[in-house]
């Protein structure tokens, strides 16, 4: 359960999403990482780079700022952290069974908050933008990939996601291991 | 009667069989067309779409002063880079960042002739850092970063007149050389008969140390020679790496009808200098500062203006006045132009233009006849050195002109052979011709892939031809210089492709992209815009006025400039546009051109801010627009700027965004 907590902290070092889109014009590809407390650019320059197409179609510049979670979320990971510690060293079998119940909590909640920014990105669009297509909204998918334009946009999981994978099969292992006993 | 007639007929056959003979004597064996049958050069040259060249050429301009990048063995043109001569699509030499790279002691000069590129190197080999090319007109050697492809840094050659024997680095880019080809009066300015030429009249060899970190050049010393014409240069290598080789013509020192007077003597000199020991000397004080005043013009940082750092002075050496032996004339058939050095550093080839054989010098010979004094006179101080004594071998047949020599590294020479329009393959062993091909026609220079490194790669061979002739659909009585490669992997020369080219060019390099291509900047790094008028955010794009003088402070993003409305400019400003493009991904060029400016239009990179400036005329609206194709609102993207008279009150104001 150690090691389980203890993967967590991978997540403070690494991005656990990706946004990556292709376009003709852009050859070797152009993205976003999303990480618990900041969104990068797959290269140095990419965010402002799509910023700048997103203008055309009215969408929302991105910017760190504008997301609250990324203040809320290291914390959340912290607090899992040290709550995978207690469960470990108390060895209850509930704490762990809770841990793994609010990972899971966690990580749907995670995934409906991603939905709600990419619907709002998506939708929001500014009345004066350039190009207009009846119809068309531009909500990157939540996971999978989807043609929007001339761009096609992927959403994955990234390697900061393994090791919340690995962390939750850490944790139900020792849950199993202490129910067995 | 009949006696006299058979006479007669006897002696015309004589003659015709002499010519026969003679012309064969001269040219060797006729060359043979030789190609790959078409679908295999065609393989051999064909680079799918979207795949790269595996080599960079670098091709001078002659008389466009500029330098064109080339794919090989596509012979695709990638760019040009403009050095000595004004570019209206770029913006060089007409921006207010690059006019000081075009000024001279003798004012501001648009144009000059560019010769020999040459790469910088280490250990030898060519390492892709910078690439140096020579202003022959107007004595200058320019420096071109490899990573911009963006000529930084141009240095004037004072004491000098056509600086040809230019630019050629030694082993370690400790030097880049320049010679005069005209001797003139030492003193630039001195005003003397043109008849006083042996006198009055000297020779100086540049010494430029590099700068091994910023590339920065500096002019060491010049050395003081007699008063001949000093061709072309190259370093030694290997054992021979502190040494440098000069060809000179005109040891007859005629001032008139070179093409008669200065092709008399039998054997004119090549110049061995050996420049770590004339370099020591300086160090030592036997050098003296001698007047002139020259250019230095560069980037102090990464953007901004281009400095004029104006010297005064030189150091130079006088073989008249040292002791020290550190020079010494090889005697070398007949008016040699090109001089170059084999991968061992032991063999000197002359291109002996008027010569019947290619002759080959031997370093160690050479050096062992200065330790055993087989000197034969001595010229100002400088040993002459007996011919026999440091020649190795007289290459016979070569041609007809042979000038110029690269290598493949595996023991074969490649000499271009003007008149006789070939290039001959000779073996370094046994100095016997082993192939020969056409050129298409007149050769100049050639190239090996990395021809002239200590480990040459026997890939491509390019000729540079002066006339193309009926080559390609005709385009008038001027037609592009024509360039052809051949393949030289296998044993024989093999013809592939023949192209038109940009200029003319003279020497060229090649050199495998591999050693470019991680190097090579995508766009100018905005943080590290060190421009004293760039903006650093779009939102502070101004407009400021200082008596006459209007700055406009703009930024470009796709697709609009900020400030697009100006008013307040009044007839008798001079108005300086700093635009400075925002956008950080590779290839998006913003420009912009202004209605009736008397200037040209900038053409702006990722990151880059670039000023041209302008002295409106007339009163009334300019539009204003981004020359690039930018992006989908492109031809959205631009502005006003209203013009008012001289003594009108319109306010100074600016905007972009509500209509």
């Amino acid at each position: 359960m150690v090691l389980a907590a203890l993967m967590l902290v991978a997540l403070y070092y690494m991005p656990f999403w990706t946004i990556s889109m292709t376009a003709p014009q852009y050859p070797g590809g152009i993205g976003m990482y999303i990480h618990i407390d900041n969104v990068t650019g797959h290269n140095r320059h990419d965010l402002q780079n799509i910023n700048i197409l997103n203008h055309y179609i009215g969408m929302a510049e991105i910017h760190k700022e504008d997301f609250p979670e990324f203040e809320i979320m290291p914390w959340v990971i912290g607090i899992m952290i040290g709550f995978g510690i207690l469960a470990a060293i108390t060895g209850s079998y509930k704490l762990v069974i809770t841990w793994l119940v609010l990972m899971v909590i966690i990580g749907i909640g995670g995934l409906i908050d991603f939905y709600m920014w990419g619907y709002d990105y998506g939708h929001n669009l500014s009345p004066d933008a350039p190009i207009k297509v009846p119809g068309m909204s531009y909500q990157p998918p939540l996971i999978g990939c989807k043609q929007l334009l001339n761009i096609n946009a992927c959403s994955w999981p990234y390697t900061g996601s393994i090791f919340i994978g690995l962390s939750m099969l850490f944790a139900g292992a020792s849950a199993w291991y202490r129910k067995k006993q | 009667m009949t006696n006299n007639k058979s006479k007669t007929l006897r002696g015309l056959f004589l003659g015709a069989g002499f010519i026969a003979i003679a012309a064969f004597i001269f040219t060797g064996c006729p060359s043979q067309q030789r190609m790959l049958d078409t679908g295999d050069a065609a393989q051999k040259v064909y680079v799918a779409p979207g795949e790269h060249d595996e080599y960079y050429g670098f091709f001078s301009g002659g008389y466009s002063g500029q330098l064109s990048v080339w794919g090989l063995p596509s012979a695709r043109l990638l760019r040009v880079i403009p050095v000595f001569s004004q570019d209206p699509e770029t913006a060089y030499g007409y921006s207010e960042e690059t006019k000081p790279l075009l000024e001279t002691s003798y004012g501001f000069i648009p144009w000059d002739d560019s010769h020999h590129p040459h790469i910088s190197q280490t250990n030898g080999d060519a390492d892709g850092r910078w690439i140096f090319i020579n202003a022959n007109n107007t004595p200058r050697i320019a420096r071109i970063d490899l990573t911009t492809f963006q000529t930084r840094e141009i240095l004037e050659i004072p004491n000098t007149g056509g600086n040809h024997a230019s630019s050629f680095v030694t082993s370690n880019t400790e030097y880049v050389i320049g010679g005069t080809r005209f001797s003139i009066p030492y003193e630039e300015d001195l005003d003397v008969p043109i008849d006083s030429y042996s006198d009055a009249f000297r020779g100086a060899l540049s010494f430029i140390a590099v700068d091994q970190q910023s590339g920065r050049m500096e002019l060491d010393f010049q050395i003081i020679v007699p008063p001949y014409n000093y061709d072309l240069g190259r370093a030694g290598k290997g054992p021979s790496s502190d040494w440098v080789f000069f060809t000179t013509y005109n040891t007859e020192e005629a001032h008139t009808m070179l093409e008669i007077n200065a092709s008399r003597n039998d054997k004119d000199f090549i110049a061995a200098v050996n420049w770590r020991k004339a370099a020591e000397l300086v160090r030592d004080g036997h050098g003296r500062t001698m007047p002139g005043e020259f250019y230095h013009n560069y980037y102090a940082g990464k953007q901004g203006y281009a400095v004029n750092d104006v010297k005064n002075g030189v150091t130079v050496l006088d073989t008249r006045e040292i002791d020290e032996d550190f020079i010494y004339y090889l005697p070398t058939p007949k008016s040699p132009h090109g001089v170059d050095i084999d991968p061992t550093g032991e063999y000197i080839v002359g291109g002996g233009k008027l010569a019947t054989v290619i002759p080959v010098h031997s370093f160690s010979r050479m050096l062992e006849a200065i330790e055993n004094g087989a000197i034969i006179e001595r010229i100002d101080g400088i040993p002459v050195l007996d011919y026999d004594s440091t020649i190795i071998g007289e290459v016979e047949n070569p041609g007809l002109g042979p000038l110029h020599t690269e290598f493949d590294g595996q023991g074969y020479a490649y000499t271009s052979v003007y008149i006789s329009s070939e290039i001959v393959k000779w073996s370094l062993e046994t100095f016997e011709v082993v192939d020969r091909i056409d050129a298409y026609y007149s050769i100049g220079h050639l190239l090996i892939t990395a021809g002239d490194n200590v480990n040459p790669e026997p890939r491509y061979m390019v000729g540079l031809t002066k006339t193309a002739k009926d080559r390609y659909l005709p385009t008038g009585p001027k037609q592009n210089h024509p360039a052809q490669l051949y393949d030289i992997s296998g044993g024989r020369m093999q013809l592939l492709k023949d192209f038109p080219t940009i200029g003319e060019p003279h020497y060229a390099q090649a050199i495998r992209a591999d050693k470019i291509v991680n190097q090579v900047a995508q766009i100018y790094e905005m943080e590290e815009n060190d421009h004293p008028h760039a903006i650093r955010r779009i939102a502070d794009n101004r407009v400021e006025r200082d008596g006459n003088v209007v700055r406009i402070f703009m930024g470009s993003t796709r697709s609009h400039f900020r400030p697009d409305n100006i008013e307040g400019i009044r007839v008798g400003d001079t108005v300086y546009i700093h635009l400075t493009n925002f956008e950080q991904e590779w290839d998006v060029v913003h420009g912009i051109a202004i209605k009736g400016a008397n200037n040209t239009e900038l053409l702006v990179a990722p990151g880059e801010t670039k000023t041209i400036k302008w002295e409106p005329k007339r009163t009334g609206i300019y539009p204003f627009y981004c020359t690039a194709f930018c992006s989908a609102l492109h031809q959205e993207m631009q502005g006003y700027i209203r013009v008012s008279a001289a003594d009108s009150d319109v306010q100074l104001t600016w905007r972009t965004g509500t209509n």
